[in-house]
């Protein structure tokens, strides 16, 4: 390059120290403030109350955790695309009465085919999610709002008053969800293994980027030759796998299923994900920024029962971490205006 | 007429980066371009220049594959091409940078310039490191100190437009199109696009370099191809020509005959604008229009036109100066007070801003008076009625009933109910915003007649036009802005498309 371009370096703007530019990329995390309150609750709560954080207590805020975290990861997977479905809950019901089923009509099918199953049953939902969305070009939104009444109409339909309880699977079934590992719970560590391929997935390949671009700007994602209709389809079928795997991993933990499992579930779930620093209209967060929005609301609710305070609060309290959480965000987009307001005047 | 050389080249006889020759696009009835014509060559800086509406859009589009010409023969370093997507035209090595470039806002900047082509490392894993790296490679080689790893949110036009010729770079783009880069970037920060265009050019890449400002034009490239109302004109190595000879070829085209403008008497001032400016929008504005005279705003798309007058109507604030309405001083950001004392604004989008699409027309005409019809908050129907049929057969509006909805109508018609809308109000002054924009020829003089019609009865217009002949026939006062300031002031007698384009594109004020 000619010399004279090379004299043209602005004077005013000085590389930042690598020192100071780790530190203010830390600060930066969206993920760090649910980190600070997922601390400053838990220490809190332990100093009031010790056996808080006895061996038996983590292990129920775990498991507490678990199936609301693998269902905030595939709605972080459609948030992030400027998409969202409601009908989680729903296909949570489905998959989990499925697998009761299942079990009731062959108690001794492989544990493993039963997740297949209940999975590809969580990806053919998600599929008719997704092609409506991407095919009738209308809003996920309203979609999934459809769909989260007729999904839960067929499991009403399919399950009349019928329940299964734990009594009704096989003890290896129920296993999954007592055992440890290492002392983790092991459909814990299946939801850890989710959490960290999606996130690979998601910051490591182009596929991944391209869903941020997407949730960023759709127009422009369309102008570069991004294929927009089909990435967001692989989110919804990802999405509904993922809640078919987390609907089976429910019959596992829960004592039974019936027609109103996971109902009201996807509040919860959305409420995870925004708690975690994913934005609403797309183009930033994490997927474990989800999780641990998912461990924060789980935990608050332990923790508030852990220190008696009353249920009728608890509610509440999650209500004020979803609007503090977005005023958070608010308020970081609003700095980022300012600068770019000054950094104008300066130029004209 | 000039007829020129499109063959001719250079210095040395190369093979062009792109040619493009007989290029034509319609869109429907509209032709958007009649004969798009250019050739591109390696390691020059091509400018080209027109009217607004002379078709550069358009031609750039077709480079760039968002539209596909409907016929003319298109190459790129020889070879017969056919874009169906932006993908192509990538494909093909040309990079696009638009006035406002469109970077995804939540991504990195080394993430904008290597979204889906990312570095990858270990595990097959996009390497951020070797992303970050690369664009600061990039960015040191143009020489300027953004930061890669900062998201592209809040970043100056400038700073995009540099991210975007990084993006050219590393893509290898052999055909840079810039258009109007310059729109929005302070002197200082043309002079570093400048450089980063002079130094891609000894590289070899060919540039093709949309502005409306003649200096820059002047100082930047080798060769100009000028256009007009879509079709090639000529094009010239730039040593050879003067900054009059392309403004002529710019607006040749006979004015005059199209427009009779009925001789109205001039009276008393009606509004007067003294020293109105908006940072950044607007600066120092100050002019006086009288009853029965037609005021024309003139000057390119984006020079701040209509910013003036939705301030001067009260739509948008402004920061300093004062606005004058027959002789009282008119409150700033208040629509309602402008409409009271006797103001009306028409503005340029139709469909968004002066009607309601879904509504009769009677509906229309008379929602500007609503007041007038309602008794205890009811709208009495038959006095509406009475009061849309009145101006819609005074404007002849065109409609098989009052009752049809607006958007039944016809561009020309409906323009007319948003006249009538507004004479229903009997304002002394109207401020009309491109009157003519997408009507038809036919419809457009019996628009330009009711403007004069109505000066001759003594309402004051302010009309902004990008339309010089409409200017030039229409006007009995041109005033010309320019980035913001008002550049000239010319009465019907010294206005000609020279002088306008004259004061329009360049920084000082006068004629040629």
């Amino acid at each position: 390059m000619s010399s004279a371009l090379d004299s043209r370096k602005a004077p005013t703007r000085q590389p930042v120290s690598r020192g100071w530019a780790a530190t203010a990329s830390v600060l930066r995390l969206r993920e760090l403030p649910v980190l600070i309150a997922l601390s400053v609750l838990v220490i809190v709560t332990y100093l009031i109350n010790p056996l808080f954080l006895s061996a038996q207590g983590v292990k129920d805020l775990l498991l507490n955790a678990t199936i609301i975290m693998i269902l905030a990861v595939g709605q972080t997977l459609l948030i992030v695309t400027r998409n969202i479905d409601l009908s989680v809950g729903s296909i949570l019901g489905l998959v989990a009465f499925g697998t009761g089923s299942i079990f009731a009509a062959m108690p001794n099918i492989p544990i493993i085919a039963v997740f297949g199953i209940g999975m590809a049953f969580g990806v053919v939902l998600g599929a008719v999610n997704g092609i409506l969305v991407t095919v009738a070009k209308v809003p996920a939104l309203v979609i999934t709002l459809g769909t989260l009444y007729v999904f839960r109409g067929l499991n009403n339909a399919w399950a009349g008053g019928k329940q299964y309880f734990a009594g009704d699977r096989p003890d290896a079934f129920g296993g999954l969800s007592v055992d440890t590992f290492l002392g983790f719970p092991i459909i814990t560590l299946v939801a850890v293994v989710v959490v960290i391929a999606v996130a690979l997935y998601m910051s490591g390949t182009r596929a991944g980027r391209d869903l941020y671009a997407i949730g960023s700007d759709p127009e422009a994602a369309k102008a570069f030759g991004i294929k927009v209709s089909k990435r967001v389809l692989l989110a919804f079928l990802a999405n509904g796998a993922l809640a078919g795997l987390a609907g089976v991993l429910y019959a596992s933990r829960f004592n039974s299923v019936g027609a109103t499992t996971g109902t009201g579930m996807e509040l919860t779930v959305i409420a995870a994900a925004v708690v975690g620093g994913v934005a609403i209209f797309g183009g930033s967060g994490s997927v474990t920024g989800a999780a641990l929005g998912a461990l924060l609301l789980t935990t608050i609710t332990s923790s508030l029962t852990a220190v008696r305070v009353d249920k009728f609060w608890q509610q509440a309290i999650v209500g004020i971490l979803i609007l503090a959480a977005i005023i958070i965000d608010r308020l970081a987009s609003l700095r980022t205006a300012k600068k770019l307001r000054i950094s104008e005047a300066r130029n004209v | 007429m000039q007829q020129t050389d499109s063959t001719r080249s250079g210095p040395l006889r190369e093979e062009p980066a792109l040619t493009l020759i007989h290029a034509a696009k319609t869109f429907g009835p509209v032709v958007a371009l009649a004969d798009g014509t250019i050739e591109i060559l390696p390691g020059e800086i091509h400018a080209l220049v027109g009217e607004n509406g002379a078709g550069k859009s358009t031609l750039v589009k077709i480079l760039a594959g968002l539209h596909r010409p409907d016929s003319g023969d298109f190459r790129v370093a020889g070879e017969s091409v056919q874009f169906r997507s932006v993908g192509d035209s990538k494909e093909a090595k040309i990079s696009v940078i638009y006035q406002e470039p469109t970077l995804f806002p939540d991504l990195s900047v080394a993430e904008n310039i290597f979204i889906g082509r990312q570095p990858k490392g270990r595990f097959g894993l996009i390497s951020r490191s070797a992303m970050v790296k690369e664009a600061a490679r990039l960015f040191e080689r143009l020489g300027v100190p953004i930061d890669p790893t900062r998201i592209a949110e809040g970043l100056s036009i400038a700073d995009q437009q540099i991210i975007e010729i990084a993006k050219a770079i590393s893509l290898d783009a052999k055909v840079l199109v810039m258009d109007e880069p310059t729109a929005a970037l302070s002197g200082v920060e043309v002079d570093r696009l400048f450089a980063v265009a002079r130094s891609l050019r000894e590289k070899g890449t060919g540039i093709l370099f949309i502005s409306h400002r003649f200096e820059e034009v002047f100082e930047l490239c080798d060769r100009i191809t000028v256009m007009r109302d879509g079709r090639y004109i000529a094009t010239h190595q730039t040593v050879d020509v003067t900054v009059e000879e392309i403004v002529k070829e710019m607006v040749g085209r006979d004015i005059g005959a199209l427009f009779p403008k009925t001789e109205a008497e001039i009276g008393g001032v009606v509004l007067e604008v003294e020293q109105l400016s908006r940072a950044g929008v607007f600066k120092d504005i100050s002019f006086q229009v009288r009853s029965g005279e037609i005021v024309a705003l003139a000057g390119l798309v984006g020079a701040g036109r209509t910013e003036v007058a939705r301030a001067v109507f009260g739509i948008d604030p402004y920061d300093a100066g004062a606005i004058t309405f027959e002789g009282r001083r008119l409150k700033a950001r208040d629509p309602q007070a402008s409409i009271t004392a006797g103001m009306g604004f028409v503005p340029e989008d139709r469909r968004k801003q002066g009607l309601v699409m879904e509504l009769s027309v009677a509906r229309n005409v008379t929602l500007t008076l609503r007041n007038k019809f309602t008794t205890a908050g009811l709208i009495n129907g038959a006095a509406e009625r009475r009061a849309a049929k009145h101006w819609s057969e005074r404007l002849h509006v065109k409609t098989g009933s009052l009752e049809h909805p607006v958007s039944t109508l016809s561009g020309g018609n409906q323009q007319k109910v948003v006249l009538a809308k507004w004479l229903a109000t009997e304002p002394r002054l109207l401020i009309i915003d491109e009157p003519t924009r997408g009507i038809d020829v036919g419809t457009k003089s019996e628009v330009h007649r009711l403007i004069s019609e109505l000066a001759g009865r003594g309402i004051a217009i302010l009309m902004i036009s990008s339309e010089l002949p409409e200017v030039l026939g229409m006007a009995d006062k041109v005033l010309v802005m320019r980035e913001g300031q008002i550049t000239a002031e010319l009465n019907r007698a010294d206005a000609n498309p020279e002088s306008i384009m004259h004061a329009a594109t360049s920084t000082a004020g006068g004629t040629p």
